[in-house]
């Protein structure tokens, strides 16, 4: 897939190619993450995340455990990242290669940006991790599954929107909340009773922070934030102001918060 | 059957050098220059869409004169490299002299080998952790670098630019003062004040908090920066 196109009449190509992936596809083969063909690993796998629509824009969060078989291969895994000025992907699945496609899409972002002098829409950066998923498919078949959340700022509609995927490259977008991973079904059920619409920043917070913890509580593979190590869930917000990942004494705070009401 | 007459090789590279230089003499110029917080790359450009000034990298940042449609190709390309280099490195690894190598070859097989020279002229700039970390690099369509230091003129008034930021320009400038002494010198050849909205700037700030440092200046910024 690429959108440079040939001018009937000359044969010269005609429009450069805003895209990095096409371009790494082109030169440099080998390093493209889905040109591995492995399966039947035990690869880390990342756990839980979440993402929820507030009064402002978009709140994701996800806890830090990662997971091979019956391992805690990783007890500090950042899973939830913001992807550009406006924008933020949470993943879960086959850590490795998840991990390797947030680089891939933050840089297909920024390349996109400086080739063109624009940022893509927030529509368009949907679409173009959809195909990224998508290309992964043939490795998701042998297991390395990666399923994220993408979410941001619309500057057209002035909103904060949220997607999901499903292995195949499938994109669905999301009015209230959403979670992926191996706890996605506590952490739904908690945001289900939790969430409303129009929450303000320090509620979003918390209901998300409430939902991961809900979610550690019953799932294994999921950490629950530990406040003797200083372990706390990542939490990134978008809004009209762009992108920013809480400090660890705001999400702190908020596991505090909940920690209390149930002890 | 056609012959190709007998050209010297001296002969050749003078008429090429001749075409390049007149392509670029009609376009306008760009200032580069080092101030305080950085580096500015400043020029007189009517349209705000039409770049000549253009973010390739973290720390990296680059500006074209002559003619649009071959220093946007430079652009392209240098964006792309810089990309392929951090993703398959690291995001440190990619420096400004690498890139200025890069297009210094390139221009140089460009000049001797094809039917035409590219008419252009670039700068790439880097800023660093400090001071002594701010390096220019000047490229010419025949594929010669400089190394420059303190401010740069290129394009068509390149010669007169440079004599007048020599009276004028003092290492130390803040941004206003930079914004406004070079705006002065672009307009001075032709003795014109340029309209704040026929100016294109772009700075790379050390003291961005971003990864990214180049940022571009709006137009009501350099009205601002013009007016204080």
């Amino acid at each position: 897939m690429t959108d440079r196109v040939e001018l009937p009449l000359s044969g010269a190509s005609f429009g450069a190619d805003p895209s990095f992936v096409e371009l790494l596809k082109r030169q440099r083969p080998e390093a493209m993450p889905s040109s591995l063909q492995m399966g039947g690993v035990d690869v880390p796998q990342a756990t839980t995340v979440l993402g929820l629509r507030y009064a402002e824009g978009i709140v994701m969060a996800g806890d830090r455990r990662a997971t091979a078989g019956y391992t805690i291969a990783d007890a500090k895994m950042k899973k939830v990242f913001a992807a550009d000025d406006f924008s933020a992907i949470a993943i879960a699945g086959a850590a490795g290669q998840a991990v390797e496609t947030v680089r891939l899409f933050q840089l297909e972002l920024e390349h996109y940006e400086k080739l063109t002098g624009d940022r893509l829409s927030l529509e368009g950066k949907a679409n173009r991790l959809a195909q990224m998923i998508r290309a992964n498919f043939p490795l998701a078949v042998q297991g390395l599954v990666v399923v994220p959340l993408f979410g941001g700022y619309d500057e057209g509609r002035n909103e904060g929107r949220l997607f999901y995927y499903d292995a195949t490259g499938g994109r669905w977008e999301e009015q209230d909340y959403q979670a992926t991973g191996s706890g996605a079904q506590p952490a739904k059920n908690s945001l289900k009773k939790r969430w409303r619409p129009g929450l303000d920043h320090d509620e979003a917070m918390r209901v998300a922070v409430e939902a991961l913890i809900d979610a550690a509580e019953d799932d294994v593979a999921t950490g629950g934030p530990d406040l003797a190590r200083g372990i706390f869930p990542v939490v990134v917000t978008v809004t009209a102001q762009g992108a920013t990942e809480s400090v660890d004494e705001d999400v702190a705070t908020a596991v505090r918060a909940v920690v209390e009401t149930r002890s | 059957m056609s012959f190709m007459p007998y050209v010297s090789p001296d002969q050749l590279m003078k008429d090429r050098s001749e075409y390049a230089h007149k392509g670029i003499a009609r376009g306008r110029s760009v200032i580069g220059l080092e101030y305080a917080d950085g580096l500015l790359f400043i020029a007189e450009n009517p349209s705000s869409t039409l770049h000549k000034i253009s973010e390739i990298y973290d720390r990296i940042a680059f500006a074209g004169v002559g003619k649009y449609s071959e220093f946007e190709d430079l652009r392209i390309s240098g964006i792309r490299l810089a990309d392929l280099r951090g993703y398959s490195y690291g995001r440190e690894d990619v420096k400004a002299r690498d890139l200025a190598n890069a297009y210094s070859q390139a221009l140089s097989t460009i000049f001797t080998q094809q039917m035409k020279p590219y008419e252009v002229e670039i700068l790439v700039g880097e800023v660093n952790g400090d001071v002594d970390g701010t390096s220019i690099y000047h490229v010419l369509f025949d594929g010669s670098v400089t190394d420059e230091h303190g401010f740069v003129a290129i394009g068509g008034h390149a010669d007169d630019l440079t004599e007048s930021l020599k009276e004028k320009y003092g290492p130390g400038w803040d941004l206003p003062t930079a914004v406004k002494n070079a705006v002065r010198v672009l307009g001075a050849p032709d003795s014109r004040t340029i309209d704040h909205d026929h100016i294109e700037a772009g700075v790379l700030e050390r003291s961005q908090p971003r990864r990214r440092k180049f940022r571009r200046l709006t137009d009501s910024e350099v009205a601002g920066l013009l007016a204080g």
